[in-house]
C-alpha cells in the first residue's frame, strides 16, 4: 500500500501499535543499545546520513532494541563517519571510518556477540554533552 | 556537499544546537525567474550582532571540539557559485532565518537529493521538535507538519522505524505529485 496522505498513515497505525505491544516489556532505557552518529558538517560530508539510515534499518531488521540518535562533532573529523556505541552497562566506544560494511560488522560482532571489533579511535574518549 | 539535502541536514543541526523547538524548511522553486530557494527558520536562541557578523567565516564556530565551522560557509559558497546568494538574519532569544538562493538551471547548483530521507532522519533523531516542510513549485505546493502527523498516530511514537518509513514514502509521493525538482 502506498502512503500518500495522513489518512493512509492512520491505516498503518494499528499494525505498528501491535508491534509496539510485543516489544514493550523490553522498553528500558538502561537495557537498550544506544548509538550516536556524529552529524556535523564533517560527518555529513563523509556520508554519515547514509550510515545512520543503514544502522536504523539493520537494528530493526535484526530485532535489536536500540536508539539511534545524532551527536555533534567529536573532534575526529579526519575519521568521519564516526559512531558512538554504548552497550548496556558498558562504557561508550567510538568507531571511526565507518562504512556500511563496518557498521554491519559492529552490529553483528560487537553489539550482538560482545566481541571486540577493530576501528575504535581515541584512547581518551569522553562522551560530549550538548 | 553533494546534495542540497545534505546542506539542509547540516544547517538544521545548528538550529537543534540552538535549542529550537520549531524548525521550518521552505523550498521554493520559481522556474520563471530561474530561482531555487531554500529557507530555514527556527525559534532557537539565535545569535547576537557580533557573532552574526562573522558567522559566515569558516574560522568561526561555537563548538569547543574544533576551531573551524564550515557548514554555513559551504552553503554560502555553493549558493554564490550557482549564481545565487545567501543571507542570514538572527536575533538573540528569538531565532534565526537562513536563506540560500540558487539559479534553478545553473549547472553548478547541486541537486536537491534525498530531502525525504533528511527530514525523516531529523524527525527520528529529534522527535520532540516540531518540523514543518513546505515545498512550493510554481502554483503547486506540498505542506508537511509533524504536529499533524503526531495527532494522527496519537500514542505511537513518531520515531518508530515503521512510521518513519511511511513518512519518507509520504513525502516522496507528494513531491513527485507536485513535480518537485529533486534530481
Amino acid at each position: 500500500m502506498k502512503v500518500k496522505s495522513l489518512a493512509d498513515l492512520r491505516k498503518i497505525k494499528d499494525e505498528v501499535h501491535e508491534k509496539i505491544k510485543l516489544r514493550e516489556q523490553s522498553e528500558n532505557a538502561e537495557q537498550i543499545v544506544q548509538i550516536k552518529v556524529a552529524m556535523a558538517t564533517c560527518g555529513i560530508a563523509s556520508g554519515a546520513k547514509e550510515i545512520m539510515s543503514y544502522i536504523i534499518d539493520e537494528l530493526d531488521y535484526s530485532g535489536i532494541d536500540g536508539v539511534v540518535t545524532q551527536t555533534g562533532c567529536m573532534g575526529y573529523c579526519y575519521a568521519e563517519p564516526t559512531i558512538e556505541v554504548k552497550l548496556p552497562g558498558k562504557a561508550p566506544v567510538v568507531y571511526g571510518f565507518v562504512t556500511k560494511g563496518k557498521a554491519k560488522e559492529i552490529i553483528e560482532r560487537y553489539i550482538i556477540k560482545g566481541e571486540l571489533v577493530d576501528g575504535v579511535i581515541p584512547v581518551t574518549y569522553r562522551t560530549i554533552d550538548e | 556537499m553533494k546534495e542540497l539535502s545534505l546542506h539542509i541536514l547540516d544547517i538544521v543541526q545548528n538550529s537543534i544546537r540552538a535549542k529550537a523547538s520549531k524548525i521550518e524548511l521552505r523550498i521554493t522553486e520559481d522556474i520563471d525567474n530561474n530561482q531555487f530557494e531554500i529557507q530555514i527558520t527556527d525559534n532557537g536562541i539565535g545569535m547576537d550582532k557580533v557573532f552574526l557578523d562573522k558567522v559566515t567565516s569558516p574560522f568561526v564556530t561555537s563548538r569547543k571540539t574544533r576551531n573551524v565551522g564550515l557548514g554555513i560557509s559551504l552553503l554560502k559558497q555553493n549558493a554564490e557559485q550557482s549564481g545565487g546568494f545567501f543571507t542570514i538574519n538572527s536575533e538573540s532569544n528569538k531565532g534565526t532565518i537562513i536563506k540560500a538562493v540558487f539559479e534553478h538551471q545553473n549547472i553548478d547548483r547541486p541537486i536537491l537529493g534525498d530531502v525525504a530521507g533528511t527530514m525523516t532522519l531529523l524527525i527520528g533523531a529529534n522527535p520532540q521538535i516540531h518540523f514543518i516542510y513546505l515545498h512550493k513549485k510554481e502554483l503547486e505546493q506540498f505542506y508537511f507538519d509533524t504536529e499533524e502527523v503526531k495527532n494522527e498516530i496519537d500514542t505511537i511514537p513518531i520515531q518508530h522505524p515503521d512510521i518513519l518509513k511511511a513518512l519518507k514514502e509520504l513525502i516522496n509521493e507528494n513531491l513527485n505529485d507536485i513535480k518537485a525538482t529533486i534530481n
